[in-house]
């Protein structure tokens, strides 16, 4: 079979009728075939009428390929054991409206709550669900034993449930339940744009606003076919590489604190602030809340504050640099570091990781270049690579990471300082009807989705959130097959995946 | 271990001075709302309700004289400054939002805003100097307890306070809360409370946790943290700045006073030894 899907570009609208809708069989294979020739499926969700829609993304190519089905029953083959990119997907969209992947072999709730459109529980469950009731796998033996942690974790962490088969301290297997800051984001963008959605969007993920409300402007922006002006998206870029950074270093400093090496644990604890108050410098939000607005932005970076904001940037990095270069010299960090935590990239690529994790595996892939966006397409950014799949590679391509955003970040400054700010920008004319647009950003942890399709007055008929951590939640559990109990803090922290913004 | 000593000689003692001096907070910061009466009047008056409407979170709503805030439901977004055609509402640079009662959060800006009092008695001799906090997220977006976390770095040093995040309810004298508690979070929530040892405390961090936040109209939460446990102290923003939470418990230990607008004065404790 050989089909012509149309290409979609980031952030670009596409009619709903252009939209290719396949027979179940030829959907299915289109998504196999593609997948297997090295497409990501960045998207699989289902709308209300028993319709199912796909966003593969061909990195390489620079394009995205949308396509759809429509089901006659709530029931169709499952994608996953061919497809194991699919696995989380297909357990969300059994949740959401009921529609059932058949075969499945994982088959389980993802955030405990009855399917939207009243369709019959899956589960048969009679009633509302229990958070973290589930089906769990066990290991069986006189000598396993299983741990449970959570939901509540010692720390100001979110909540999550962990359940390890172990045998002593090794652990055989990690099962990840989570689900409990389900707040209904999805549901609530349903008949949107509503007065709240750009607040919600930000608040998908709290530490990744700007990721999120990018995603969400841009979206809104292609569904209306605008354009934003060259100096709204460069103070876009700079709101998200401030954001990067300031996360990256958190993340080092966390993971020197759990090797129990100080110094660069205390000094990154406080330089992230330094970076979350440059955020608040432009927007008067140490976590960029109401700095962008569709169509533009709520505050620009006039260039008197640009250029004030220079040598605080410079100060930064030279902290940071101070800081984490103790971590590459200090053995007792090294030894740790390089032995907890590999993934397989064979394994990385297949479960579809993305982001930090994806890149520590040696998948060349990052969103600011594959599917451009804002300044990204004229001011590239080298994509940071390592090879290991450990703890040690996801520590290293933030290190790599935060090196390239202070530079972008010094740039972008140093040219905002020498152009007028822009006056207030337009509203945005109407969106339009039956149409679908995918807007992707790359966030600190990976890839943000947004996709979004609309009704026949241009109301948000579906609206689809795939935060990086829903990609990635999986890779941690492979990261701690064979490890120690004991080194899962470590490896937790070296992904430091989103619980509210995979349970939305 | 020479580069440990370099870096450490380099990056110098950060602690802030705070309570004696305030940090300074960004020109954009937005903290404490205010309502300029004198622009508002004519326009409310004449029925104009521009701010009430443009509020996404229904934070402010219509009083007898002018527009009440309601600094418990409020994103602290510029919507209804944008929205005012008078220019009559903006924010100001005041930090200092805890109260110690839901009915406080909510005030017309020409009444006198009711900050949170001191714990007394017995509550106050067990915790005065001694709090061990367990934190909840139920719910949260992770912005309430960033600005959480960050007041354990050396840059605020929490413990200095005698204020501590702990591991165990049972180590712990009071729950601090992010987040609307979430249908799935609440009898986490509700077990974690009752394996506290009383008399506790309940800490109430952020918009979501005092009245739902930006979820506010979800029903898969519960609109906050009131909604499961009772609650001592209420912290608004979204997120809070970390000095807000930081003002909000030494106030509540009685460690900073309460008179005037410079009551930043450490009435114990609260030194920092600077070097």
């Amino acid at each position: 079979m050989s089909l012509d899907l149309p290409i979609l570009r980031n952030g670009q609208r596409l009619p709903l009728r252009e939209v290719p809708d396949l027979p179940i069989r030829d959907f299915r294979e289109a998504i196999l075939r593609r997948v297997q020739e090295g497409d990501r499926l960045a998207c699989l969700c289902a709308g209300f009428d028993l319709q199912l829609m796909a966003v593969l993304a061909d990195d390489a190519g620079h394009a995205l390929r949308v396509l759809r089905t429509k089901l006659d029953a709530p029931r169709y083959p499952a994608l996953t054991p061919d497809c194991p990119q699919a696995h989380l997907f297909e357990r969300e969209i059994a949740e959401q409206t009921g529609i059932v992947a058949e075969g499945h072999p994982w088959l389980k709730p993802v955030r405990f709550h009855l399917p939207w459109t009243g369709a019959p529980d899956p589960w048969n469950r009679g009633g509302a669900p229990i958070p973290g009731v589930a089906d769990f796998y066990r290991v069986e033996g006189e000598e396993v034993h299983e741990v449970a942690v959570g939901p509540v974790h010692a720390g100001v962490i979110e909540p999550g449930h962990f359940r390890f088969q172990c045998h002593g301290e090794r652990v055989f297997h990690l099962e990840i339940a989570l689900g409990y800051q389900h707040r209904g984001l999805e549901k609530a963008l349903i008949g949107g744009p509503h007065p709240l959605s750009l607040k919600q969007a930000e608040t998908a993920a709290g530490d990744s606003s700007i990721a999120h409300a990018w995603a969400y402007c841009r979206l809104l922006e292609g569904l209306a076919d605008v354009q934003v002006p060259e100096r709204v998206d460069l103070v876009r870029g700079v709101a998200l590489e401030l954001e990067r950074a300031a996360n990256h270093v958190g993340d080092l400093g966390a993971l020197s604190g759990d090797v129990g090496f100080l110094p660069t644990a205390s000094f990154c604890g406080r330089i992230r602030g330094d970076w979350l108050n440059l955020s608040a410098e432009g927007c008067g939000s140490r976590l960029g809340r109401d700095w962008l607005r569709p169509g533009g932005l709520r505050q620009d970076l006039e260039p008197a504050r640009a250029a004030a904001m220079r040598p605080r940037l410079d100060r930064a990095w030279a902290d940071t640099e101070d800081a984490v270069e103790l971590l590459w010299g200090a053995a007792s960090v090294m030894i740790r570091f390089e032995a907890a935590g590999r993934v397989d990239p064979d394994q990385a690529r297949e479960i579809g990781l993305v982001g930090v994790a994806a890149r520590a595996c040696g998948l060349d892939r990052d969103v600011r270049r594959d599917h451009p966006f804002g300044p990204y397409g004229t001011r590239p950014l080298s994509v940071a690579q390592a090879e290991s799949g450990n703890v040690h590679s996801r520590a290293w391509v933030r290190w790599l990471e935060l090196g390239e955003s202070s530079r972008f970040l010094a740039a972008a400054l140093a040219s905002l300082a020498e152009r007028e700010a822009d006056p207030r920008p337009r509203p945005l004319p109407p969106r339009a009807p039956e149409h679908l647009c995918v807007s992707l950003t790359e966030g600190w942890r990976g890839e943000v989705l947004h996709l979004a399709w609309t009704d026949a007055q241009g109301r948000f008929a579906r609206y689809k959130i795939v935060d990086p951590s829903f990609h990635n939640w999986f890779g941690l559990a492979l990261a701690l097959r064979g490890e120690q109990v004991s080194d899962f803090p470590l490896c937790n922290k070296s992904f430091n995946l989103s619980y509210c913004g995979h349970d939305l | 271990m020479i580069h440990i000593l370099l870096s450490r000689w380099r990056q110098g003692y950060r602690t802030l001075p705070y309570p004696k001096a305030l940090p300074a907070l960004p020109d954009r910061f937005r903290g404490r709302p205010k309502i300029h009466p004198e622009r508002c009047a004519e326009s409310y008056s004449g029925a104009c309700r521009a701010c009430a409407e443009a509020c996404p979170t229904e934070a402010i709503t219509p009083g007898p004289t002018g527009p009440r805030l309601d600094l418990g439901r409020c994103l602290f977004c510029p919507d209804c400054v944008e929205a005012c055609p008078e220019g009559a509402i903006e924010y100001t640079q005041e930090h200092r939002l805890a109260t110690r009662d839901r009915g406080d959060l909510v005030w017309d800006s020409t009444e006198e805003y009711r900050l949170a009092t001191a714990l007394d008695g017995e509550m106050k001799r067990l915790f005065g100097r001694s709090l061990k906090l367990r934190v909840v997220s139920a719910g949260g977006c992770n912005g309430c307890e960033v600005d959480v976390n960050v007041l354990g770095t050396l840059a605020w040093d929490l413990g200095r306070f005698g204020i501590q995040y702990v591991a165990s309810p049972r180590h712990a004298d009071g729950l601090l809360l992010c987040g609307p508690v979430t249908k799935n979070m609440a009898l986490a929530v509700r077990k974690t409370y009752d394996a506290i040892p009383g008399p506790k405390l309940v800490i109430a961090v952020g918009a979501c946790a005092i009245a739902g936040g930006p979820f506010f109209r979800q029903e898969e939460q519960l609109g906050g943290a009131a909604s499961v446990v009772p609650v001592d102290l209420f912290i608004p923003g979204c997120p809070p700045h970390p000095l807000t939470i930081l003002d909000g418990l030494l106030r509540l230990l009685g460690r900073i006073g309460t008179n005037g607008r410079d009551g930043t004065t450490p009435l114990d404790g609260g030194e920092t030894s600077q070097k």
